[in-house]
Order: C-alpha cells, then sequence, then structure tokens
C-alpha cells in the first residue's frame, strides 16, 4: 500500500523552504546578506504550482488530508499572505536587526501549519497543525527580544492561546469518545444518527469546540488577547497573524462545523449567532475610541471576525462561498494596511498614534495613497474587494433567514466606517508641523503593496472570477 | 468496596489534592513537585485502565522531562519566587473585565461539565478486551498515524527554534561572532 | 463498582482546577503548570474513553498530547525567561500597552 502524497505537497514545498531558510541562516558567515526570504518566495511558489495542478482533483492522503477545493482555496489564500508577508518583511527584519533565518524559517513553518488546517480532516491532525502554526506565531511575536511591550504580548499570546487549546482539546477528547473516532467523516455519520436526541455530552463536546475557535478566531469574548498581541508583535508578523492565522482557523471552523456537525446545526448556531453579534458590535464600537492605530485595525480585525461568523452562521452555499471571497480580501487588505504602518516605523519611533498621520499626503503621498485604498477597502467602499465581500456576506444571511444579523453588520459597517476615515481625514486634511519622518521605502517592500492595492481593486471591479472559483470550492465537500 | 475501587478512590484524591495544592502553593518550587506527584497518581490511574505504556510514559515524559525543564526554569529564574506587581501586570486576565469573564466562565463550564456529567447514561463496567500490548500501539502508530507523527516532528522542530531565540542570551543589536551559534 | 464516569467526572474536575489555577495564580511559571494541568485532565479523558471503547487510538492520541505539551511548555518557558530579562530594567510607570 503506498498512500498517495499529492494532498500534502503545497504544505511540504512550504515546510521544505523552512528547513532551507535554518539550514542557510546556519552557514550564513556573520554579517553576510543572503536573500533568506528569496527562499520562502521559491516554496510558496511551488506549493502555488501544486495548488494549480490539484484543483478539481479531490486529492486525499493518509485518510487526513484532503486537498479538495475548499482546502486549496484557503491554500491559495494562505500562499498569498505567505508571499505580502515575506515581502512587507524585509525593512521590520533589517530595522530591528532579528534574526532573519529563524524569522522566515517560523514564518514558513506557521504557514504551512495553516495549510495543514485547513485541509485535515482530522481533529488530531487540525490540532497539532493548530500547535505548529500557534506555536511559531507566539515566537514570532516575542522575536523582538529587545522589547518589552513584544514578550509580553508574546506571554499574554501564547498563555490565551495555550488555554484555548486545552479547551479545544477537551472537546476533541469528548468528540472521540461519542464517535469512537476522530475523523470528521466519522464524527459526521455518528452525529446525523444522533441529531434527534443529542445527549449532553454532545453540547459538551460542541461547546468546548465553540470555545476553543472562537480564541483562535478573536471571537467575543474571547478577543482579550487581540489587541495587546497585535499592538506587541512586530507590524510585518502582525499582518501575517491577523490574517494568516484568522484564514487558517476560519477554515477549520467552517469544515469541522459545517461538515462534521451539520447534522446539529440547529443546536450550535444560536450560539454562534451571538458571538457572531457581539463580535460585530464590540469591535466595532471599542475600536471608534482607539488612538492607537495598531489597536484600532486590532478591533476591526475583531469585528471582520464576526462578519465571517455571520457567513458561517448562514451555512448556505452563498455563505460558504462569501467566508472563502471575504477571508482572501481580508487578508490582502489587513497585510496592505500593517504593511504601510511597518513602513512607517522608525527605530526612534514607532508612529503608530493616530495622530502621526497628519500630513502624510505631503510627506509620502504614495504611502497615503495606498492607506486609503486599504482603508476604504476594510470600511467597504464600493470599488474596493471589501464592499463586495461584505455584501456577499450580508446577502447570504437574508437569504439564510438572519436579517437581524444582516441589519446589526451593516449598522457596525457604518460605524466602522467613522474610525478608517478618521485616519483617511488625518493624512490628507490635517495640517501639522511636526510630519512624520519616515525611511526611504524599499523596493520589494513598496511593491508588495502596490501589488495588493491593484488585487483589492481587482477583485472590487472584477470579482466574478474569483467568486466563480469560491463557488466552486464549497461544492466539493460539503 | 474492591481493590480497584480502592485504588481509584485513593489515586484520584492524591491527584485532586497534588492538583489543588499546585495551584495554593506560592512557591513555584513546591508547585512544581507537587503537580510531579500528581502526575504520578494519574500514572496509577493509567494502570487501572489497563493502559500500562501510557502509564510508564507519564512518569517518564510528564515527570521526568517536563517537570525537570519547569524545574530548571524555576532555578535560573532565581527562584523562590513570590508573586510581583510585575506578574500582576503581564497577567491579561487579572485585569477586571477578564477576571469577571473568566470567574463566569468557570462557573458556565462547572455547571456544563456536572449537568453533562450526571445526566451522561451510566456506562456500566468497561468491556473486556483493552488493548495493553505495546506492539499493537506502535503499529497503529507508524501506520493509521504516521501522518500526525510527522507532523509532530515539525512541531517539535518549531518549537525548539522557538525557544533558541527567545532564549538566546547574546544581543540581537551585535552582530554573531563567528562560530557562536 | 469503577465506571467511565467516575473516570470523566474525575478528570472533569482536574480540568477546573487547572482552569481556575489560570485564573487565580499571578505567578506565571504557576500558570503555566495550570495548564499541563488542563492537558493532563484531557488525557485522562481519552484514555477513560478509549478503554471504554477498547481502542487502542485513546492511548495514541495521549502520546500526541504529551509532545504538544512538551513542546507547549518550551516555548512557554523562553518566553517567561524572555520577560524576566526585562523584568529588571522596567520603569512601572511607563505601561501604556495595558490598556482594555
Amino acid at each position: 500500500m503506498t498512500p498517495s502524497m499529492n494532498a500534502i505537497v503545497p504544505m511540504a514545498c512550504v515546510a521544505a523552504a523552512g528547513i532551507a531558510a535554518m539550514v542557510a541562516e546556519a552557514f550564513r558567515e556573520p554579517g553576510e546578506r543572503m536573500p533568506i526570504a528569496g527562499l520562502g518566495v521559491v516554496g510558496l511558489l511551488g506549493a502555488a504550482f501544486a495548488t494549480v495542478l490539484l484543483w478539481n482533483h479531490n486529492a486525499s492522503s493518509f485518510g487526513v488530508v484532503s486537498a479538495d477545493n475548499f482546502g486549496l482555496f484557503v491554500t491559495g489564500t494562505l500562499i498569498i499572505v505567505g508571499l505580502l508577508s515575506l515581502g512587507i518583511s524585509g525593512p521590520t527584519v533589517e530595522r530591528e536587526k532579528l534574526p532573519a533565518g529563524e524569522y522566515y524559517a517560523l514564518m514558513l513553518f506557521a504557514t504551512a501549519g495553516m495549510m495543514l488546517m485547513a485541509t485535515a480532516t482530522d481533529l488530531l491532525v487540525i490540532f497539532l497543525a493548530l500547535e505548529v502554526m500557534s506555536l511559531a506565531v507566539y515566537v514570532l511575536t516575542g522575536i523582538r527580544r529587545d522589547s518589552p511591550a513584544s514578550s509580553e504580548a508574546a506571554f499574554k499570546y501564547f498563555l490565551l492561546g495555550a488555554f484555548a487549546s486545552a479547551f479545544f482539546l477537551y472537546g476533541i477528547a469528548f468528540t472521540y469518545g461519542l464517535a469512537g473516532a476522530t475523523r470528521l467523516d466519522r464524527i459526521a455519520s455518528l452525529m446525523a444518527g444522533q441529531a434527534a436526541s443529542p445527549t449532553p455530552m454532545i453540547y459538551l463536546a460542541l461547546g468546548l469546540l465553540i470555545v476553543g475557535f472562537g480564541f483562535k478566531v478573536a471571537a467575543v469574548p474571547f478577543h482579550m488577547w487581540t489587541p495587546d498581541a497585535y499592538e506587541g508583535a512586530p507590524p510585518a508578523v502582525t499582518a501575517f497573524m491577523s490574517t494568516g492565522v484568522k484564514a487558517a482557523a476560519f477554515a477549520a471552523f467552517v469544515r469541522v462545523f459545517l461538515s462534521a456537525f451539520e447534522p446539529l446545526r440547529g443546536h450550535w448556531s444560536e450560539a454562534i449567532w451571538m458571538l457572531a453579534a457581539a463580535t460585530m458590535i464590540l469591535g466595532t464600537v471599542v475600536g471608534v475610541v482607539q488612538s492607537n492605530v495598531k489597536r484600532m485595525l486590532a478591533y476591526s480585525s475583531i469585528g471582520h471576525g464576526g462578519y465571517l461568523l455571520v457567513a458561517l452562521v448562514s451555512g448556505n452555499d452563498f455563505g460558504k462561498g462569501a467566508v472563502l471571497f471575504y477571508l482572501l480580501t481580508y487578508a490582502i487588505t489587513n497585510i496592505g494596511a500593517f504593511g504601510v504602518i511597518a513602513l512607517l516605523e522608525t527605530p526612534d519611533r514607532k508612529n503608530d498614534q493616530v495622530s502621526d498621520y497628519a500630513g502624510l499626503w505631503n510627506e509620502r503621498p504614495g504611502l497615503a495613497a495606498l492607506m486609503t485604498i486599504f482603508l476604504l477597502s476594510l470600511g467597504g467602499f464600493p470599488p474596493m474587494a471589501g464592499f463586495i465581500a461584505k455584501w456577499y456576506v450580508f446577502s447570504a444571511a437574508v437569504k439564510a433567514g438572519y436579517t437581524g444579523l444582516a441589519i446589526i453588520g451593516v449598522l457596525t459597517s457604518v460605524i466602522s466606517v467613522f474610525f478608517y476615515l478618521r485616519i483617511v481625514v488625518m493624512m490628507y486634511m490635517t495640517p501639522t508641523d511636526t510630519p512624520v519622518q519616515c525611511p526611504a521605502i524599499p523596493k520589494i517592500a513598496g511593491l508588495t503593496l502596490i501589488v495588493s492595492a491593484i488585487l483589492i481593486v481587482y477583485l472590487g471591479i472584477l470579482p466574478t472570477r474569483v467568486l466563480d472559483w469560491a463557488a466552486a470550492s464549497i461544492s466539493s465537500i460539503f | 468496596m474492591g481493590s480497584e475501587a480502592l485504588a481509584f478512590y485513593a489515586f484520584g484524591a492524591v491527584a485532586i489534592a497534588a492538583s489543588l495544592l499546585v495551584i495554593a502553593q506560592r512557591n513555584p518550587i513546591y508547585s512544581v513537585l507537587l503537580l510531579i506527584a500528581s502526575f504520578g497518581a494519574l500514572s496509577g490511574l493509567y494502570v487501572l485502565l489497563d493502559a500500562p505504556f501510557v502509564a510508564v510514559i507519564q512518569i517518564i515524559v510528564y515527570a521526568g522531562a517536563i517537570m525537570v525543564l519547569f524545574l530548571f526554569v524555576v532555578m535560573l529564574l532565581n527562584a523562590p519566587h513570590e508573586e510581583t506587581e510585575y506578574d500582576e501586570r503581564v497577567h491579561p486576565l487579572l485585569r477586571p473585565g477578564p477576571m469577571r469573564f473568566g470567574a463566569c466562565l468557570a462557573l458556565v463550564l462547572a455547571i456544563e461539565l456536572w449537568w453533562a456529567l450526571a445526566r451522561g447514561v451510566d456506562t456500566g463496567a468497561f468491556p473486556g478486551g483493552a488493548v495493553t500490548s505495546v506492539a499493537v500501539i506502535g503499529r497503529s502508530l507508524f501506520t493509521d498515524y504516521a501522518f500526525a507523527f510527522e507532523v509532530t516532528s515539525i512541531l517539535i522542530l518549531v518549537a525548539m527554534v522557538g525557544a533558541v531565540v527567545l532564549a538566546r542570551r547574546d544581543d540581537p543589536r551585535e552582530r554573531r561572532k563567528p562560530g557562536e551559534r | 463498582m469503577v465506571t467511565l464516569n467516575h473516570y470523566l467526572i474525575l478528570s472533569a474536575i482536574l480540568f477546573a482546577i487547572g482552569t481556575a489555577g489560570v485564573f487565580v495564580r499571578r505567578n506565571l511559571i504557576t500558570i503555566l503548570l495550570s495548564i499541563e494541568i488542563m492537558l493532563n485532565a484531557v488525557n485522562l479523558t481519552f484514555v477513560a474513553f478509549g478503554r471504554a471503547l477498547g481502542s487502542a487510538d485513546g492511548q495514541i492520541i495521549v502520546f500526541f498530547v504529551m509532545t504538544v505539551a512538551a513542546a507547549e511548555a518550551a516555548v512557554g518557558l523562553a518566553i517567561v525567561i524572555s520577560l524576566f530579562r526585562h523584568k529588571e530594567s522596567l520603569n512601572p510607570d511607563s505601561f501604556a500597552s495595558l490598556k482594555w
């Protein structure tokens, strides 16, 4: 018996690139410059190639990894996240004198873990993938060892992450006890038989799994680590973790709840409904009062998690496609926004207060224009991609009969426009005597941001093709 | 009461008491040592559950490796270390909001667990035919669980790189000297 | 007679103790130990279910959980060490990062 390896090729490429980065660092002479990030780009491009080849083939490896179109779409999103994150990491690594080999290796291992999380069809493997991803991201959060804020952020993130993992694992234990297996298809067949009269233990398993996933996707009330971790981490890492972790966790969330626990939907949809509403409201309302741009974007990303939960709870085909499209646009947009923050940081000043953005248009018109595109897309203005994504989510909710959630979503989007526009107004219209002194923009990082902006506008104006892909993805597994 | 039940209650009581003392101690060294006692009791429970392999691994890996790692760190940080304002400040759950939330969560958890387990069907005695053979476990580990096993290798690699990056003593602002690793 | 429920309730108690420990303790090391208690409670659940189901899967999963626990402990302790490096040099008035 030779099991097929096809389904794991994308993540194997990325993991191999991570190992290559470590080896390269080991052989690097002190002071020698080495394009270690280039190794990551090669690995990610290999993964992208494999993803394209695997599309529509429903490959499956070892019975626990399934490269169906759903997983591949998320894998593609993660490859984009990885490429953009590598692109904007250069200035941060240089400026902070971070250990380049370890930094890129951990980022690539985390990406491999995310890909596995998105394609795994076994709760144990999902858990292991989650741990690979989380451990790497905790370390990346604390990688600025000379910064107390970075270490504290890492500890908080680690503590709450490990705490959530224990809950998640306890949920897996009860699921295993009920179903006698950790494979999602076996769980689904058991749950289908139990749907009429679920035992208390099923509720327990569901509740514990929701808590575990809730922490990972930063749903209210499990969000308290988010602002601190996002603020304390280097901005390039924040860009990576605010998008990649969320995409991978949502992919697993959707897969577990809409395939294995689909028969019990009537029993968990209300809990998710409340999480979604609370997440959207708190993310927006608390975001309004923030004066630090990173914290503001952290609450904004919590709010966006709420919109994704709306799509999850809708659960119809429209909603599943909306999750995928939303993840893609949110990932590109958020990386862009944090990329701008990363470029504005100097060794002496973080420049992360809203007031630091005053007069940016006069100093750096290019950066200001890019930031405007990202913020408008986050706020959901047409013709940016964020508008289409939100529109899809809300129409999915209305179609599924969740009009209340759709109304909350629209209202919170309108409120959130306030804090996005605040920065835009600051950049264009507020004169200042002390304009922000930002260093020269490295070519690669600038190019990365321009590519993100082009992708956002493209997805906003001509979304049909990608939406078709998203629609094709969901038909394969559910 | 049979001898098995007697052993269960004895080990269970030790596990609970030791765990409670772990979180009641102010001195982390005592906490670590008490946790080893708790793990020893758990290991006894695994023997009662016909899982001798897990019982042995529990002692070797948990008590022997992980707890020793904890002890090393406690010593390294110049323990015994009483609670300080620093800990309080760093702890994210002690601010009023999270604290209240935590209390609610713990309460909900306790009620949920009690309700679910008390109303659970009476499971009766364990069936015969427990898997005690290490050979069976090993075969399954390297066939059915081969992929998960490979994933753990990446996991350990990440943990290793991460621990070295974070705990390394040299200043990252200095260039590394040749030969230093 | 000792049944599956006995073990499940015992592990639930241990899990609750671990959860409480994370919330009530302020000592960083003790918090990490509390998380270890939680993971061990889960392990007991896995072994008990595996025994009740008559399969080896429960024991094998415990093996993976232990690996994860070891990896988590290594990274967690490394973070604690890097935190303590800053401890002496910190000015307690400059903590702006801890807003709610």
